[in-house]
Formats: structure tokens, C-alpha cells, sequence
């Protein structure tokens, strides 16, 4: 066991009773058998097939002092709680993988869930956003838990914002389970904004019901270290899923999307396209795996995954799987690795435009792609605008939250980790 | 149509593999089991040189500190390799010790009826072949005619004992025996294979071709094959194996290692037909090999071309290390599992040297219960700059309980490079079908004309015979896996 997972082993031990205390049953209930199951698999080294492009270990080995989130609703009419009991005690940790090493440690030390809860045939109307912020004068570590369900035939559009203010080393796990019961829709779309001091494990498991539609957007724009697990399964006939993405990365960060659809009855789509811009010293992997199980016949799923890498030193790692166990199916999957268009790049020069702004122009209407896909037409604005300000490097802070201070030194953000 | 499946469905039943007879012939098999003194039997046997028999020492004490890897996507049946004899020889005869001089007439008649002619006379194919049976090369054709060019064919022990500065310069240059557990177990205990040098601005004027059998009991084949092509030269080989039909699952760990110098092109085509196990899974060969090519020098070339029809298990990753500048790797395969066949296979393609390209062009055929997985890696190292990749892996799925899957990898650590990847999976579509039966063809002939189609890309990679042998298998392996 390394000394990394003995720290949390050790950290858990201290701070087990105080959890205990302040948090709800249900999610007291699983707490001691989530940490035994993660003291038996210990955090993740690289030669873990699922967190091969990463060093769990190693990003979680800084020193943090553990801090329990709290939730602040703002709006009185929106469709969530916190710790919402009756959700609790139906949905909690039904979902997520027990197995994955990140959700052992997340559930382990999680003390608070946000709920939301959409009723059968409501459509929300507005937008829901929630924005988690990091904030504090020292290095803190935060487990963060949020539980979506809607329920037949509810409609939810959420935004889910992750902001820092703080120039401080945070480290952040967040397990989200989401189910969709059949006829419902759900556009959910996150945008992290973080700083490259920051370490974020992110967990999303979407148990999808029959007829239901759900369109994840997962939009990096800043951090440090980021893991994203995206696992969907669709256990319902004709739904539809639609996992986006676009990820923006340079000076030292890493970013690894892992994505699963299980594809587990007939007749479903899903869809996948992420897109990746890796400069500077920046590495950027994504793993797309499509499950179709035996007898999901009919079965239709594409996965486009295109990434640029810009500068040298930057890496990119892309692995799009199939796993296919029925014959009736049409599966495919696309995945490039490549630079700018030379020609492309030449025509925009001979224009007059500055090589600096012609590859800004260029890769911008490469990650527009997936910006585009965005129905809602102010956010779609808001994110082409924050695309733009992110690669002409004005967004070395997170807008938009109102709490950012003035940037700071720019070298301040490369010496960051340890 | 009922009563016309009905009988296509007995046909079936009653075939069989074709190859899968046994030949009568005594064989010398050393004791079952695996340690030191068999490592150094099998040395002694072969009259080898000291230093071989230090590294397979090596090996052998390097493959009992590994383990044998899991994670393929195999089920793979346990494998005890203290119950496998390492060393068959079926040349040598009970009454005499030596070597006889003329071959056992079983042994020809064995070759004849898998087609592949011995006698020179006979040989008018123009291919020039090294045949092998369980550990030992029968005979090697055409030497005479290939030494006058100063071409060396031969099979390695002879390699050994003739030309030892050319294989212990090469031997274990591609595929180290530290490289993996297989191919540690081969590096120990590896019996013949075929060696081939073609010297400085030589174009090898005939096809070179090694044919593998299986025929003794409860044995192994770990054949060992070298190809080293100098500079401005040129040399196609291809490699066929058929094994006799058993109930135990035999294991064939075999290691190739190519050696391509400047402005040099090999190309190595396998049509691999080992026997497949029956209808329910039992039996049939475990094709566990590790092949390599080395792409040496500035502009040489190299194709991998392998169509797979047999083996209840195959997990082989013919790979090709881009270091010569402009270096061109081809990789193209037609993968075909049926019953409970099993088959995780593809390539690696490290590019190393400034401007390389390669191609990898995948067709995975899975009917049956079969499994059916493509895996390849696709690395740009850092100083690969203006390096080329496009792949293109293609599954086609017959019936509803097979799977076909694919795992690519692509590692790109330059940013002039370009590496693409693609794959679809789907099944012959119905209209196709219909289209055919409209016009008069039957559902089976439609069928094998369309998986002929689809395998196109590759087959018009093999060579000609090759080829239409290959569209054979092809057919027949998939009979019946259509209903």
C-alpha cells in the first residue's frame, strides 16, 4: 500500500466521529464500508488500465487539510435540497462504482449531499445553476456529493460551474449520480474554471430510464490536474445519449476524460464528441469506451474524438473502445491527433491577420464544434465568449462568479504543485 | 429455403478441419516439464554454441521470476507448462542415432498432402520453402539457387552452426527475452524456425516460405524465426501452419524478429490455419507469438500481412518500430473467429525516426460464440516529427452471440504529427443480402461474397497463391456460422 492511501486511511481514522456527527444517516451508512473498500484497493497507480494516463496517487499526495463543504440555496423556488432524506435512503450510492477507488475515498468522507429532485411531468423552465466555489487561506481538501433525479417525464437543464478564488492548492473529488426515469430529459453541462494549483476528481454515473434524453456537456476550461469519469448506462429502450466536450489545456495541466455508455437493451443511441487543444507542457487523454451488451440489438452509437496538439511539449493520449456483444448494431468510432492546418493558417497570414490571432481564429472554430451543440442560446454566447477570452488568455481567472480578485502573476500558476 | 438450410446445416456438421489428420511417424519427445537441464537438453541436442545456451539460461531464469499476463480480453484455459514436452523430432529415426539422409517418406507424404512440395522438381511455384515439423526443420528447398545470390534461407540451427556471427549479432535484437513472458518461454526453449539474410542490393528472386506443423502429442511448437534484409534490398516471405485436431489445447509460442536496413523492404505474410478446436470450444492451438520488425535504416519498408482463420486462442501483436527516418510500417489483417474461437490481436507502430508513416488496415470477421478483439498502439515518440498514422479497424459481427471489440491506443507526445483513427462495426446489412438473393445468388454465397468484399483491402495485400488460398479459408471457415 503506498504511503498516500495510508495518509486517508489515517485521515479517515481521525476525523471519522466529527463526519459522523454532522452528517446524515444514509450517508453514515456507507461510510466504514466504503473506507475498507478503499483501504483494499489503495488510490490508483498508472498501471490501473482505468487511470492508466494519470498518477492518482500522485496528485493526491500533497498535504491539504480536509474542510466539509456546505451548500447556500439561493433561490427559494429551485428544485433542490440539501440532503434531502427520502432521496437519500432510495438513490444513495446505488449508482456510482463501489469499485472505483475515487468513490470509495468519495463516499468515505463525504458529508453532505445536494439533492435534486424533479417530479414527475415538470418541466423546471429555468436553468438551474450551481456553483461551486473553492475558497480558503490554506490548502484544503473537499468530497463532494450530488444526487439528480428526475423523475417520468420531468425536464431539468442544469449548469454546474466550478470556480476557484483562491490561489491556494485545492483538491476536490465529487461523485454525481443522476437518474433519469423513462420520458425524461435532462441537458446538464459543466464547466470548470478552476486554477492550475487545483486538483479535481469528478465521478458522473447516469442510470437512464426508457425514452429519455440526456446530453452531458463537459466544458475545461482551467485546471490543474482533472480527471473526469463519465459512466452512462442505459437500462431503458429508445433513450438517447449525447456525452460533449471540449477541453482547453496548457502551462503543466493534465486533463483525462474516461467515458463509458453501456448500451444494456436494444434500440438506443448515444453519441460522443470531445475535442482537445494540448499546448505547452500540457497533457491531455481521452479513454471512450461504448458497451453494447448481448441481445441490445439495434443498437446505434458514434464517437468522434479529434485533438490538437500545439506546442511540442504537449501530449495526447486518445483510446475510443468498442466492446460489442450483439450483431444488430452500427458502432463506430473516429479519433485524430494532428496540428493546425498549414494552408489554413498560410490563407488567414496572407489576409493580414497576425500568426498569433490566425491560430486563436483556427482552433476556436475547432472546439466551436462542440460549443455549438449547446442549445440554449445564451449559454451557447456566454461559452463561445469565454472560448475566445480562455485562448486569447485574457480567462486566467474564472468570470463570472463576481468573487475573482485580479490576475496574478502568471508564473505564480506554473510553480503551483509540488 | 427451409429444406435448403436443413441440408446446408448437415454439410456442416460434416465438415471438418481440413488439415487436422495426424502423421504416423516415430518421433523422438523429450520428457514433459521445464527446468535448467531441459533448457540445456534442447541446447545439447541442437550441438549449439555456449553462448546461445547462456541465453537461454538467461531467459528461462528470467521467465520463472514473470507471470503470465491477464489482460487480454481472453478466456484463457489454464496453462501447465510442466505437462508440455519441449523438444519433438519426428526426422530422427528409433534404430539409428544420427540424422538419416534421406527423409522419412511419411514426412513428404505429410508435407505433399498439406501442398506443400519438398521435392525440388515438384517445386515450380517458384517459392522456396523451410518446412517444419514440431521442433525440428524437415527440409529447406532452393538453397543451392538462393546461395548464388548469397541469399541465406535456412532453419536457424543450421543458421547457428553455419553463420553464428550473423545470429548472435541479430538474435535477440527486436524482441529481447525480457520482453514478455511468452516471449522470455521462447527465448529458453525455442526450437527451429527459419533464418533469412539477404545481403546488400540483392532482390530475393522467389518468395520464401517456412510452413509450420504441430504433429506430435502433448507437445509445444516454439519456433524461432530471424529476417535480416541489408541494405537496397528486397525479400517476400510468407508462413503457413496447420496443426492435427487434438481435444488438449497446444501451445505455440513462436517469436519473429525482422531486421530492415536502409532503403531495404520486407514483407512477411502469414496465413495462420492452426487447428481451431471443435464446435464446442474443445481443443485447438494456443497462438501466443510475438513478432517484430525493426526498421533500421533511412527509407526501408516493411508490410505485415496475416490472415487468421484458426487457433482457439490468438493474442499476437505483430509490431513494427519506426527508427530510420522515413520509414514506411504496413499493417493489414483479416481476423476470422468462429465458434468459440478467441482472437485479441494487432499491431503496435513506434515511431521513432522523422517522417515515418505507417498504415494499419484492420478486418475483424467474428461469427459463432467467437470473441473477437482488435488492439493496437499507435506512439509518436518526440522526435517523430512529421510522423503519419491512419488506421482503419472494420468489425463485421455474424450472429447474435459473438462480440467484436476494439482497443486502440494512439500516444502522440509531437505536435507535427498526424495520426488518424477509425472503426466501425455493423453486420452485412439486409438489403445487401436481398440485393443478392434478387439476382439469383443464395444467402451463403451472398455472404461469402461480401465478406470477400470487405476483406478485399487486405487479401490484395498477400501474394498471389497466398491470396486465393486465402479467400478459400476464408470461406470455409465461415461456413456454417451463417443461419
Amino acid at each position: 500500500m503506498s504511503s498516500t492511501t495510508q495518509n486517508y486511511i489515517d485521515l479517515y481514522a481521525a476525523h471519522r466521529n466529527r463526519m459522523m456527527e454532522v452528517a446524515p444517516q444514509a450517508l453514515n451508512a456507507r461510510r466504514d464500508e466504503a473506507m475498507d473498500n478503499f483501504s483494499r484497493m489503495g488510490l490508483p497507480t498508472q498501471s490501473a488500465e482505468q487511470y492508466r494516463y494519470i498518477d492518482a496517487d500522485r496528485a493526491f499526495s500533497g498535504t491539504y487539510r480536509l474542510s466539509l463543504p456546505t451548500s447556500r440555496l439561493m433561490a427559494e423556488d429551485a428544485p433542490v435540497a440539501v440532503n434531502n432524506s427520502q432521496l437519500l435512503d432510495k438513490y444513495y450510492a446505488t449508482c456510482a462504482d463501489a469499485d472505483d477507488p475515487i468513490v470509495a475515498l468519495n463516499t468515505a468522507f463525504a458529508t453532505e449531499c445536494l439533492c435534486v429532485h424533479v417530479g414527475k411531468d415538470i418541466n423546471t423552465g429555468k436553468p438551474l445553476e450551481i456553483n461551486d466555489v473553492l475558497n480558503g487561506d490554506t490548502s484544503l481538501m473537499e468530497h463532494k456529493r450530488i444526487l439528480i433525479v428526475l423523475d417520468e417525464g420531468a425536464s431539468l437543464t442544469m449548469l454546474m460551474h466550478y470556480v476557484s478564488t483562491d490561489r491556494q492548492q485545492f483538491l476536490t473529488t465529487q461523485v454525481v449520480e443522476v437518474f433519469v426515469a423513462d420520458g425524461a430529459r435532462l441537458d446538464i453541462y459543466e464547466i470548470e474554471e478552476t486554477h492550475t494549483a487545483c486538483t479535481r476528481f469528478s465521478n458522473i454515473y447516469f442510470h437512464i430510464g426508457s425514452h429519455a434524453t440526456v446530453r452531458h456537456n463537459n466544458i475545461v476550461l482551467w485546471g490543474g490536474i482533472t480527471r473526469n469519469t463519465l459512466a452512462a448506462t442505459l437500462c431503458g429502450e429508445q433513450s438517447e445519449v449525447t456525452l460533449n466536450g471540449c477541453v482547453m489545456a496548457d502551462k503543466r495541466q493534465q486533463v483525462d476524460i474516461n467515458t463509458l455508455i453501456r448500451h444494456e437493451v436494444p434500440r438506443c443511441t448515444s453519441h460522443e464528441l470531445y475535442k482537445f487543444v494540448v499546448d505547452e507542457q500540457a497533457t491531455g487523454a481521452f479513454a471512450g469506451k461504448v458497451y453494447v451488451a448481448p441481445d441490445a440489438q439495434q443498437t446505434e452509437s458514434d464517437e468522434v474524438n479529434q485533438n490538437i496538439c500545439i506546442s511540442p511539449d504537449a501530449h495526447m493520449y486518445a483510446q475510443p473502445m468498442l466492446e460489442i456483444y450483439a450483431d444488430d448494431v452500427k458502432c463506430s468510432h473516429g479519433s485524430t491527433v494532428g496540428r493546425l492546418d498549414e494552408s489554413a493558417l498560410f490563407y488567414l497570414r496572407q489576409r493580414g491577420i497576425p500568426l498569433q490571432q490566425a491560430r486563436q481564429l483556427l482552433i476556436q472554430a475547432f472546439i466551436s464544434q462542440v460549443v455549438d451543440y449547446i442549445p440554449l442560446e445564451p449559454l451557447r454566447q456566454r461559452l463561445h465568449a469565454m472560448v475566445a477570452d480562455r485562448l486569447s488568455g485574457e480567462l486566467d481567472q474564472c468570470v463570472g462568479c463576481g468573487l475573482c480578485q485580479p490576475r496574478v502573476q502568471a508564473d505564480g500558476c506554473n510553480s503551483s504543485k509540488p | 429455403m427451409a429444406k435448403e438450410s436443413n441440408e446446408y446445416v448437415r454439410q456442416v456438421a460434416n465438415e471438418q478441419y481440413k488439415y487436422g489428420f495426424t502423421t504416423d511417424v516415430h518421433t523422438e519427445i523429450i520428457e514433459r516439464g521445464l527446468n535448467e537441464d531441459v533448457v540445456r537438453l534442447i541446447s545439447a541436442k541442437k550441438e549449439e554454441p555456449e553462448w546461445l545456451l547462456d541465453f537461454r539460461l538467461r531467459a528461462y531464469r528470467h521467465w520463472t521470476t514473470m507471470k503470465q499476463p491477464e489482460w487480454g480480453h481472453l478466456d484463457m484455459p489454464d496453462i501447465d507448462y510442466q505437462a508440455i514436452s519441449y523438444y519433438a523430432d519426428p526426422t530422427r529415426r528409433a534404430s539409428s542415432d544420427g540424422k538419416p539422409k534421406e527423409i522419412d517418406p511419411e514426412l513428404v507424404k505429410t508435407f505433399d498432402k498439406l501442398g506443400i512440395p519438398l521435392e525440388e522438381r515438384m517445386a515450380l511455384s517458384g517459392t522456396a520453402v523451410d518446412a517444419v515439423m514440431d521442433s525440428v526443420s524437415v527440409k529447406t528447398t532452393h538453397q543451392k539457387l538462393l546461395q548464388e545470390k548469397g541469399i541465406i534461407f535456412c532453419s536457424i540451427s543450421e543458421a547457428v552452426k553455419q553463420h553464428p556471427d550473423l545470429v548472435r549479432q541479430y538474435l535477440g535484437s527486436v524482441v529481447p527475452y525480457r520482453d514478455n513472458y511468452f516471449a522470455a518461454l521462447n527465448s529458453a526453449v525455442f526450437s527451429d524456425g527459419s533464418f533469412v539474410y539477404i545481403p546488400k542490393n540483392t532482390r530475393c528472386p522467389m518468395e520464401l516460405s517456412t510452413y509450420f506443423r504441430i504433429n506430435a502429442r502433448g507437445t509445444g511448437q516454439f519456433e524461432r524465426t530471424l529476417i535480416v534484409c541489408d541494405d537496397d534490398s528486397y525479400v517476400s516471405y510468407l508462413e503457413g501452419c496447420t496443426a492435427p485436431m487434438r481435444d488438449e489445447n497446444q501451445l505455440h509460442a513462436a517469436i519473429v524478429e525482422i531486421v530492415v536496413m536502409n532503403r531495404a523492404e520486407v514483407k512477411y505474410s502469414t496465413v495462420q490455419n492452426w487447428y481451431p478446436g471443435d464446435k464446442d470450444g474443445k481443443g485447438g492451438v494456443l497462438n501466443l507469438v510475438t513478432k517484430r520488425g525493426h526498421l533500421r535504416g533511412d527509407n526501408s519498408k516493411l508490410s505485415w500481412t496475416q490472415v487468421e482463420t484458426g487457433s482457439a486462442i490468438t493474442w499476437k501483436y505483430p509490431s513494427c518500430v519506426l527508427s530510420g527516418n522515413d520509414s514506411v510500417a504496413e499493417f493489414y489483417s483479416v481476423a476470422v473467429t468462429n465458434n468459440h474461437q478467441q482472437a485479441d490481436t494487432g499491431t503496435k507502430m513506434i515511431h521513432i525516426g522523422k517522417g515515418t508513416r505507417s498504415t494499419i488496415i484492420s478486418k475483424g470477421i467474428s461469427a459463432g460464440m467467437s470473441q473477437n478483439s482488435y488492439r493496437g498502439l499507435v506512439k509518436i515518440g518526440r522526435k517523430a516529427d512529421g510522423a503519419r498514422n491512419y488506421s482503419s479497424c472494420d468489425s463485421l459481427l455474424l450472429g447474435s452471440r459473438c462480440g467484436a471489440h476494439t482497443f486502440p491506443y494512439l500516444d502522440v507526445q509531437n505536435n507535427t504529427a498526424t495520426v488518424e483513427h477509425e472503426a466501425t462495426t455493423s453486420k452485412i446489412s439486409e438489403d445487401q443480402l436481398f440485393y443478392c438473393n434478387q439476382r439469383g445468388i443464395s444467402t451463403e454465397e451472398a455472404i461469402g461474397l461480401i465478406v470477400n468484399g470487405y476483406a478485399k483491402d487486405v487479401l490484395n495485400k498477400l501474394p498471389m497463391e497466398f491470396a486465393v488460398e486465402a479467400q478459400k479459408l476464408l470461406s470455409v471457415s465461415l461456413e456454417g456460422s451463417v443461419g
